[in-house]
């Protein structure tokens, strides 16, 4: 998920190194904060809050940006070349709604004290993490139907939880993000419906990208719950509210029937019924595919990033500008006054 | 029902080919501005970039359809945009002119959207009601495109040495492509006396107090062109215009018939 910890192994025995070597006595408020979490008050920017709580929502909100961001690339793909103007006007709107998400989100994390600034270069410089899902790159149009409506309904079935989750500016955000994202994810399935009730190569195109964008969705969620390792205390702290597990199948169970509805096939040999859980099974997801792409051997990883910091480097004359402009305005004002 | 102009003695091939260039230009400048996507110096102005997109496409959507409507051929908004090559269409060649970076750009957009305000201003007034009612939505749009991308000549052109070098370039290298703006066609001519078109040659004396008035403020001295570069209505474009359209045209020419 844009919010899944995505730190490999060794990263985080790295952290947690860190952290020990820098721990501060326990924090007295520790009970305290507990308490105010388990009777469901939200975290305010102002409020105490242990170190580590502090961490943890700084780099699952800024990866959560840097996800909206990167995110905006792969369908970027697309923009120049939809298909008809009324799709390339929703296109265009919906990766402007990413963009805002990106900055709406930045400045959620900063009101935790790190600046917009530093989480960016800790992006370009790959420190830090975003989706893996957007390592995958967009080859056809059914693409973009299939990203609004696997990967940004992956992204409802997360994040409609996160609007309760326990830090304020954070759940506030998602409330937003949430109302825009039920918006992509029905244009994303309206674009495979049409397709898929099109000609034949408009069905094959539809089925193709389904094919392959549908195991990388599912394992958006993060790895399996006995393999999930931080899971434990975020559910404590209520950042997390359900277990990655749990949102896979909610996601799984209301996705295959609306595959089928448009008579296309989800590529799951082993995906069955089963009446006594009132849940789908599913096949075996392939996490070795997930931590490479997640350590960048992905096929877009380079390309991403990349462009990221192509478009930050060739626009820093322009920031320059606007900056030194600012302050010679500023001195303006001074001088006149 | 809105008033035809054909009730004003003009050709409905005319009114036709009016509507196009209207169309076009909003087409083919809303195309460029989506190049910016994902790629804008700040995410501010990627935002930004995509939200002059949409006006401009929007705008074009609505001159289009009407277009197809006037000539009565069923072709679609859609049809116009995808299915017609460089030679039929009737976009301002400034339009249809690369990004390069955001200062050539932004002089690109004030260029032409002080253009597009004033001719909007204009059309408002048309006695076709389809036009007037389209040019009233946008002119709205178009008088923030012209302050944002007049604001940024100012802060780029007065900001630094290179800001000042890339806004004088855009001038430079666009200036040539701006007496198109103001060059009326003789099928126009019958539209303007019908009080159906713009006489774009009452323009170009507020559109030039209005540039000079930046020029004058950035400190940047007057670009000259030997010859100003025209030819949209023959159908005559720079080589940019081919390499737009082989994008944007490419999903319905792989596809031909197809509906998306």
């Amino acid at each position: 998920m844009y919010t899944t910890d995505l730190r490999t192994a060794e990263e985080k025995a790295k952290a947690a190194a860190l952290e020990k070597l820098n721990a501060k006595p326990v924090q007295p408020s520790d009970a305290t904060f507990q308490a105010r979490i388990d009777q469901d008050e939200f975290i305010e920017a102002k409020d105490e809050m242990p170190e580590a709580y502090r961490k943890t929502l700084t780099r699952q909100i800024s990866q959560h940006a840097h996800s909206e961001i990167v995110g905006m690339l792969p369908e970027g793909n697309w923009v120049k070349r939809a298909p008809s103007l009324r799709r390339k006007l929703i296109l265009l709107a919906k990766i402007q709604d990413e963009a805002g998400h990106g900055l709406y989100l930045y400045s959620a994390a900063e009101t935790l004290g790190t600046s917009r600034g530093d989480m960016v270069d800790a992006l370009h410089s790959g420190r830090a993490k975003y989706s893996t899902i957007f390592n995958y790159p967009t080859t056809t149009w059914a693409d973009i139907g299939a990203v609004g409506w696997l990967v940004d309904g992956a992204a409802i079935v997360n994040q409609i939880p996160l609007c309760r989750t326990s830090y304020g500016p954070y759940a506030r955000a998602m409330v937003r993000v949430c109302k825009e994202e039920s918006f992509h994810q029905r244009q994303g399935f309206e674009i495979m419906a049409s397709l898929a009730e099109g000609t034949p190569d408009q069905k094959r195109m539809a089925q193709d990208a389904l094919n392959r964008w549908w195991w990388p969705s599912i394992m958006m969620f993060g790895p399996a719950d006995e393999a999930s390792t931080n899971s434990e205390q975020s559910m404590a702290w209520k950042i997390k509210r359900f277990s990655n597990d749990e949102l896979r199948q909610r996601f799984i169970d209301q996705t295959v029937p609306q595959a089928e509805a448009i008579g296309l096939t989800i590529p799951d040999p082993d995906l069955k019924w089963n009446k006594e859980r009132q849940s789908y099974d599913f096949g075996e997801l392939n996490w070795d595919e997930f931590w490479a792409v997640v350590r960048g051997d992905g096929v877009c990883n380079r390309d991403r990033i990349e462009a990221r910091r192509e478009a930050y480097d060739e626009g820093a004359w322009v920031r320059e500008a606007a900056e030194a402009y600012a302050t010679k305005q500023r001195h303006v004002a001074v001088a006149a006054e | 029902m809105f008033t035809r102009a054909t009730e004003y003695g003009v050709t409905d091939n005319a009114l036709f080919e009016y509507a196009l260039g209207l169309g076009d230009t909003a087409l083919v400048l809303g195309q460029r501005m989506a190049e910016w996507l994902g790629k804008a110096p700040s995410m501010e102005l990627d935002i930004a970039a995509s939200n002059f997109s949409l006006d401009l496409v929007g705008q074009a959507q609505l001159f289009l359809e009407y277009a197809g409507e006037v000539e009565g051929e069923g072709r679609s908004d859609d049809d116009l945009s995808f299915l017609r090559d460089a030679m039929f269409f009737r976009n301002l060649l400034i339009v249809e002119q690369p990004n390069r970076d955001w200062g050539v750009t932004m002089v690109r957009h004030f260029l032409v959207s002080s253009f597009l305000v004033l001719q909007y201003e204009a059309l408002a007034s048309s006695k076709d009601e389809r036009l007037a009612g389209i040019a009233a939505k946008a002119l709205k749009e178009m008088q923030y495109h012209r302050r944002f991308s007049r604001e940024w000549v100012v802060r780029l052109a007065c900001g630094t040495d290179e800001g000042m070098k890339r806004i004088t370039r855009g001038f430079d290298t666009l200036w040539r492509f701006t007496g198109e703006m103001f060059e009326l066609a003789d099928f126009e001519a019958n539209l303007v006396n019908g009080g159906i078109a713009v006489d774009v040659r009452s323009l170009e004396a507020p559109w030039t107090t209005a540039v000079d008035d930046l020029l004058a403020e950035c400190g940047i001295e007057k670009p000259t062109a030997l010859q100003m570069i025209t030819g949209r209505y023959l159908g005559h474009h720079t080589e940019h215009l081919g390499h737009i359209l082989c994008d944007m045209q490419y999903m319905q020419r792989a596809y031909p018939g197809a509906k998306w």
